[in-house]
């Protein structure tokens, strides 16, 4: 690639078409977070105790389970997309590839685990699996 | 200025540490009693539940905290807001919230049990 300034490099290329979505879909999950956060908040203070015989059919049942896979899903896609643009502003070069390599595998993972339990817990408990 | 840095440092926060202690804790429900066991004694038990509190604390300052000065980006996006005095109230104003509704929250949730 020639020289010259970062600006100079990228001057007359044009967009990369792909702002306006990350931009708009970081909104969109803003706003269904709110919802899902308030209720989670809530919820999670008016459980009577925080024990195993407490959390686990509070979690079973579907009117905690769907919310919480919801919640799962758009906190998870939020801050894949707000620490993507606090690593695009702080780091740079390798180790920004590097680390939106990280970001993705860690949001993917825990996203997995998270529903994975969530409905094993959900589908374990009509059977009277004494998991 | 400083509301825009703390936005991203408790997003950043919570993105982390939160994702890891949700994730945790979730997956110690679906792991059964013993796992769950795990989870209980190092939150709620240790230390008379030391870390719990710290982490707690922490959480829904930071959440109460994100979702306020997320509510302002959400104003800020209309274009609406920008002058400097308007802009320092708004300001001020994310910081007694987030600290009124953490004070709410953990004067309820100790209160209630």
């Amino acid at each position: 690639m020639r020289g010259g300034t970062e600006l100079g490099r990228v001057r007359g290329l044009g967009s990369a078409k792909a702002g306006a979505h990350h931009w708009l879909t970081h909104r969109i999950t803003a706003a269904s977070n709110l919802f899902l956060m308030l209720w989670f908040v809530i919820a999670i203070a008016r459980l009577p105790a925080y024990d195993y015989a407490t959390v686990r059919p509070w979690l079973a049942s579907a009117w905690v389970a769907v919310p919480m896979i919801l919640l799962i899903v758009s906190v998870f896609w939020h801050f894949r997309l707000g620490l993507q643009v606090v690593i695009e502003d702080y780091v740079h070069a390798e180790t920004r590839v590097a680390l939106m390599f990280l970001l993705n595998f860690f949001v993917v993972a825990t996203s997995a685990i998270a529903i994975f339990s969530i409905l094993k817990v959900a589908f374990t408990a009509a059977a009277g699996v004494p998991a | 200025m400083t509301v825009s840095i703390l936005h991203r440092v408790t997003g950043s926060g919570m993105a982390t540490v939160g994702t890891l202690l949700l994730v945790w804790w979730l997956a110690a429900i679906a792991g059964g009693p013993q796992s769950y066991a795990v989870f209980h004694m190092v939150f709620a038990e240790f230390g008379k539940g030391v870390l719990g509190y710290i982490f707690g604390v922490g959480l829904t300052l930071s959440f109460f905290q994100h979702m306020a000065s997320g509510i302002r980006h959400f104003i800020l996006d209309t274009g609406a807001g920008y002058e400097l005095n308007s802009a320092k109230r708004a300001a001020m104003a994310t910081f007694i919230f987030s600290v009124l509704a953490t004070i709410a929250f953990w004067a309820f949730l100790l209160g209630a049990k």
